[in-house]
């Protein structure tokens, strides 16, 4: 019989191996595309999501059962998103531009990345838009990622950035802002 | 209607609605007429619609920002690498409930006191009373450092996962707390059988660590940062990560006897 997440959860609390095993299939693929989405490299978002549900399994009995499972999880894959990078940032992996606000370095994917995936991209555009990613920081990008590839609303994304709606849609607006400076000329152009 | 500035244009493009205030911050969301009432502007007033246009092709150009498929069995594959590490986290996952830590602490005991005895009944007859003592002396020790090597381990888990935290805000260690009750109650049980074996080195580290985990335990369960810095600070000053490290490492040598030992007899 097909379970809901908080099913299993209090399943895998009492100690339910399968009940998380569960957890894990459903939530994989998903938390890889963000994990991907905020690192930008393959690898890392694979070494994400293995970390992000050992951290889940550890914190499980402080899961809240009337939040959503999905959006803690997100939470946790975020946090775990931000440490890498910050990690890769402290073994000098990353030019990192300063950022005035908050104290969340600038997240960046690897400017010239031979990953497979992003040569396949191709294109001036596809880069470019890789390098405007780059140029936002980590609240930004966070609040952009969930905002608008996994279409979280503004209530879901603070929850998850651990601040104030207001402070989440700022975030949401800052990343626009600076994406559509860093694009436009390429998307006039291009027409 | 005045013309659309960009954060309205944004909100409009993922239909969540709201008016930014006075001072540029943004109130609550406003009525949903809002919505009709931009679509409206945005059909009349060709500088935001212009505007509105470009915005919508950024974002666009983004969508294209491709990202690697990962298969159906993605889950199962993610299950099978980290299966193992969880084996190894599965025994600190606690089952709610107060008689579940007094049983297993019960139980702990009761193995350790049932293997010394054991271990003393069945060992040769012909030895001499003194000899036997002695042999069952050693038994019961090294019973002793095997369980001790566990929950210093434990212990040391517990206490670093609480002086790793790094929170912005306020932090819930209920769980720790849960796991630190455990380790009190067993803390008491190893020191009072380190006492009677005589071994004064265990018995000086669980007494400082006992005290460290009544403290957790009757902490708050939400910890500010400086109440976490706090905790951290006197750790240092305790060194008693570096107490416990030091035990658990001899434990460990002495678990398993040296073959040049008389102890091998054993």
């Amino acid at each position: 019989m097909e379970c809901n997440d908080l099913g299993l959860v209090t399943k895998a609390r009492m100690g339910d191996p399968d009940a998380f095993r569960m957890l894990v299939e459903r939530h994989s693929r998903p938390l890889f595309r963000l994990a991907y989405r905020m690192t930008g490299n393959q690898q890392d978002a694979e070494d994400v999501v293995q970390d992000s549900f050992l951290r889940a399994y550890k914190q499980l009995a402080r899961f809240d059962e009337r939040a959503s499972f999905g959006t803690w999880l997100y939470r946790i894959a975020v946090n775990c998103s931000l440490d890498l990078v910050r990690s890769r940032k402290r073994r000098n992996e990353l030019v990192v531009p300063a950022d005035s606000e908050m104290d969340d370095s600038t997240l960046g994917l690897p400017s010239h990345d031979p990953a497979p995936d992003r040569i396949a991209m191709g294109g001036e555009v596809r880069e470019r838009v890789a390098e405007a990613m780059t140029e936002l920081s980590a609240s930004e990008r966070t609040a952009f990622v969930l905002r608008h590839f996994e279409g979280m609303c503004i209530e879901d994304v603070s929850r998850v950035l651990g601040c104030q709606p207001g402070a989440a849609k700022h975030s949401v607006f800052r990343a626009v802002q600076k994406l559509r400076r860093a694009l436009e000329p390429l998307v006039s152009t291009a027409r | 209607m005045n013309h659309l500035n960009e954060e309205q244009l944004i909100l409009h493009y993922y239909g969540e609605t709201g008016q930014p205030g006075e001072n540029g911050e943004l109130g609550d969301d406003a009525a949903a007429g809002d919505t009709l009432a931009a679509e409206r502007h945005l059909e009349e007033c060709g500088p935001c619609r212009t505007l509105y246009a470009s915005l919508q092709r950024v974002l666009n150009v983004v969508d294209g920002l491709p990202v690697p498929e990962r298969s159906a069995d993605y889950g199962t594959q993610v299950w099978q690498r980290i299966e193992r590490r969880l084996g190894a986290r599965r025994r600190t996952l606690r089952m709610p409930g107060g008689w579940w830590r007094w049983a297993a602490a019960g139980a702990a005991f009761a193995a350790l006191m049932v293997t010394a005895f054991v271990a003393g009944r069945f060992y040769p007859r012909h030895t001499e009373p003194a000899q036997l003592a002695a042999a069952e002396a050693q038994t019961g020790e090294r019973v002793l450092l095997v369980a001790v090597g566990d929950y210093l381990e434990r212990s040391q888990m517990v206490l670093i996962e609480l002086t790793n935290a790094n929170p912005k805000g306020s932090t819930d260690i209920s769980a720790e707390q849960e796991r630190a009750g455990d380790l009190v109650t067993e803390t008491r049980l190893y020191r009072q059988t380190a006492a009677r074996t005589g071994d004064t080195r265990i018995t000086g580290v669980l007494d400082e660590l006992e005290r460290v985990l009544v403290d957790i335990t009757h902490a708050p369960p939400e910890m500010t940062p400086r109440q976490l810095e706090a905790l951290r600070q006197r750790l240092e000053a305790e060194g008693i990560l570096f107490k416990i490290r030091v035990l658990g490492s001899n434990v460990r040598n002495q678990e398993v006897p040296d073959a040049q030992t008389p102890r091998q007899t054993l």
